[in-house]
């Protein structure tokens, strides 16, 4: 258990590691599937359109001047919108975009949960059948209390 | 209770789909009213031009097509990536200096573009008519445009006239339909 833990966060700490060095020192290829051409609103590695190789060209020019990926995502969202970036930021309206599947999968997982517990309890209840001790189905707890209760009238 | 529960969810559902029936309507119309501008000048008739709002590409406030009115506009899209923009920028200006005494206004839409790009091909091209910057392309939908350069004509009362000019146009093609915007009536 310590063991996995230990591992959990290693990962996590060189996951962080590369965020950063990728937030500091952006690659073209990088910004490439982040970002999507104005024209046929793929992904820039997806577009052979003009503005994508200017854009590129773009790029290029803020890599090599020092910018971070943030600051050129910023020059390009201030001339193209927020369209141009694949996926929209975290936050304000646009988190509704990530936490929106993440509630959709929350449901589907607990309506699965749901009926495979339904499904497990009607399944199971051929068994109790079975187990009646005359050899006989056995009765409705509630109806076999009230067949009890109405005995026990009329014995008295 | 779980039976008033179950006709929620599915009354919801129902809303959902209607919602997204509605929008994908919505949508397809918008497209087809960009797409009918064309037909209609091709008819004879006279639509009025959508309502375009953009800031400049350089300097502060916005550009509204509305401000025009009284004024015949030719609206020129373009961008600096477009072979054919680069021989129709010098007959634009042309006739800007030409008629703006008139009446006559060039609007160029750049769209899809960078602004630096737009800039130098400015500079390179000595462009002094107005220009608005439509970075993602949002006014190309409303107009149906498919591509770069298509012009229009905005007659002095706001409605679109003459020629919809898919691609390069020639001296001649601008000179009769700029003299056709001039020739509308303000109302």
């Amino acid at each position: 258990m310590r063991r996995a833990l230990l591992l959990c966060l290693l990962g996590l700490l060189a996951f962080g590691g590369v965020a950063g060095a990728s937030e500091q020192q952006p690659t073209l290829a990088e910004l490439e599937r982040e970002v999507i051409c104005p024209t046929c609103k793929t992904t820039l590695e997806l577009s052979d359109a003009p503005v994508a190789d200017r854009m590129r060209a773009f790029i290029r020019r803020r890599i090599a001047a020092g910018d971070t990926k943030s600051e050129i995502k910023d020059a390009l969202v201030a001339q193209f919108g927020e369209a141009v970036l694949a996926a929209p930021p975290r936050e304000g309206f646009n988190l509704l975009a990530w936490l929106l599947p993440l509630a959709g999968a929350t449901v589907a997982l607990a309506a699965l949960g749901v009926a495979l517990r339904r499904w497990s309890r009607t399944r199971a209840a051929p068994a109790a059948v079975e187990q009646s001790a005359n050899g006989r189905p056995s009765l409705d707890p509630e109806l076999e209390r009230r067949l009890d209760e109405e005995l026990a009238r009329f014995d008295a | 209770m779980a039976r008033r529960v179950k006709i929620v969810l599915q009354a919801a559902a129902v809303l959902v789909v209607a919602a997204l029936v509605v929008l994908l309507g919505w949508k397809v119309a918008e497209k087809e009213d960009g797409r009918g501008l064309s037909g209609a000048l091709e008819r004879g008739e006279r639509p009025h031009a959508p309502e375009l709002a953009f800031e400049p590409l350089d300097g502060e406030g916005e550009i509204r097509l509305a401000d025009y009115r009284g004024k015949a506009v030719v609206l020129n899209f373009w961008a600096s990536w477009c072979l054919p923009c680069r021989t129709e920028a010098p007959l634009l200006q042309d006739a800007w200096e030409r008629y703006r005494d008139d009446g006559l206004v060039v609007l160029g839409i750049d769209a899809q573009d960078l602004k630096s790009d737009a800039r130098r091909f400015v500079e390179r091209y000595g462009l002094t008519y107005p220009i608005a910057y439509d970075g993602n392309g949002a006014s190309l939908g409303r107009f149906g445009n498919t591509g770069f350069p298509e012009t229009w004509f905005v007659g002095r009362d706001g409605r679109l006239v003459g020629e919809h000019i898919v691609g390069e146009f020639d001296s001649e093609q601008l000179e009769r339909n700029v003299r056709a915007a001039l020739d509308t009536p303000v109302r």
